[in-house]
């Protein structure tokens, strides 16, 4: 019975993690909701007795994927649009 | 109107995909159940290995596994060719800087800690959870970290490509080992062993150790390539 | 009682992977920066991970991995095939969202903006 809520907790904040990467505009947030998808399918592949994947999708999907976004992000722009860097700007 | 367009695409996509998966059934014994039971019979009789994932990946399966080093490979040497800059566009800004002390004293700690447990990951790939791609990836996360803390941390890429090469020619190697007693590519020429025991399973210990090796430089040569880049 | 926490689980699973691979779906067809784009991408790959492992699943099952003291559970064990093909396909998918992101870095490089609508010549 506690296996059904924590599962079900732990897929609806995959849900909320995965449509709050696609809406947000400034792009460093929505990588690291997608780091948070990766850390949250660690834990269910770990409930469903699969221990083997949850090794290599926190190793993979946690480290690795987020830091070459962040590099890719460094090297280019940050935020979606440049409307949004103008509004930014306008707001301070 | 493009948008209204796709979420209509969409919910409809996600009706038929779901309702073909609704009456499969999860949790119950089913009619393909019967490879299941050829694999993990056969790993306990046959090549005595705790795990079963593992014997799967490097004895049953192990050409795959062949293929998927060869296609890391290929995705790390096309993203150093990609990334290539002639000498006269390299710039001088960098997005590596020292970090604090705390951060500089706590990653010399931690660095030996890691590698330890990656190499640990790896060399018991067939007796509990684990294997050569989750024990790479481990030693990688190691380098970044240290990577990260110090401005100046130099790994030598010579000695670098050079473990990588001989870790991947000496998978190769013992694959045609197997032509030996007149066999196929990839069998197993060496004892079994007993079950649970650290010498067991013949040549799945050694394809590990060496894949091992191979994706724990292979990733460290691509963070290391991807990080220096200078503007 | 456990006939119905097992149809739950079905549902719950089995329709946050379809509703995950329409996520991304979405974050590619719709969104005009390319990073956005490759980030749809890395979250359908983590959908069909989540989707094969879960049609492995046995109830009350455990690990498959035979430690000692458990060399006889062969008939309560999950099923290992689609573990062992969900782990090639993660690290396949991690070096295709790399070689996509050195693409996007290029592309930047050579025409300063990473709208998709603005990149109309298709030589370099």
């Amino acid at each position: 019975m506690i296996y059904m809520i924590l599962i079900l907790f732990l897929l609806i904040l995959m849900i909320g993690a995965a449509i709050y990467a696609v809406v947000q505009r400034d792009l460093l947030y929505a990588v690291i909701a997608t780091g948070v998808i990766s850390l949250v399918l660690t834990a269910v592949f770990y409930i469903l007795q699969a221990p083997d994947v949850a090794l290599t999708e926190a190793a993979i999907g946690v480290a690795l994927t987020t830091i070459i976004f962040i590099i890719t992000i460094r090297n280019t722009v940050r935020y979606e649009s440049d409307d949004d860097k103008k509004h930014k700007i306008k707001k301070l | 109107m493009k948008k209204f367009l796709v979420i209509l695409i969409l919910a409809a996509l996600g009706y038929y995909m779901y309702d073909a998966l609704y009456g499969i059934g999860i949790g119950i014994p089913r009619f393909t159940d019967g490879v299941k039971d050829f694999y993990l019979d056969k790993t306990v009789s046959e090549l005595h290995v705790a795990n079963t994932v593992t014997s799967i990946v490097v004895n049953f399966r192990g050409f795959d596994t062949l293929g998927e080093v060869t296609v890391l490979f290929l995705a790390v040497t096309a993203l150093g060719s990609i990334l290539y800059k002639r000498r006269h566009q390299v710039g001088t800004r960098s997005i590596l800087f020292s970090s604090s002390s705390i951060v500089r004293s706590g990653s010399k700690l931690l660095f030996p800690a890691i590698v330890l447990l990656g190499a640990y990951v790896f060399i018991h790939g067939h007796l509990t959870p684990g294997g050569g791609f989750q024990g790479g990836t481990i030693i990688a996360t190691g380098f970044l970290l240290m990577l990260l803390a110090y401005e100046n941390f130099k790994v030598s890429h010579t000695v670098l490509s050079f473990i990588e090469s001989f870790a991947g020619i000496f998978f190769v190697v013992i694959g045609l080992f197997g032509f030996m007693n007149g066999g196929t590519f990839l069998q197993n020429f060496l004892p079994e062993g007993t079950l649970n025991n650290l010498f067991s399973g013949g040549i799945i210990g050694i394809i590990y150790v060496m894949v091992g090796f191979k994706v724990a430089t292979e990733l460290t040569g691509l963070i290391y390539t991807i990080l220096h880049e200078k503007d | 009682m456990d006939d119905n926490l097992l149809k739950i689980l079905e549902v719950s699973v089995l329709g946050t992977s379809v509703l995950l691979i329409l996520i991304g779906l979405y974050a590619v067809l719709t969104k005009r920066s390319l990073i956005k784009i490759v980030i749809g991408l890395s979250i359908i790959d983590g959908g069909i991970h989540l989707l094969l492992i879960t049609l492995g699943y046995l109830k009350r099952g455990t690990a498959p991995i035979f430690s000692p003291g458990f060399e006889n559970a062969a008939d309560k064990m999950v099923d290992p095939i689609p573990q062992a093909l969900v782990l090639t396909a993660i690290v396949i998918g991690f070096a295709v969202t790399a070689v996509a992101l050195s693409l996007v870095i290029r592309l930047y490089r050579h025409h300063h903006t990473l709208e998709i609508d603005e990149i109309k010549t298709l030589k370099w």
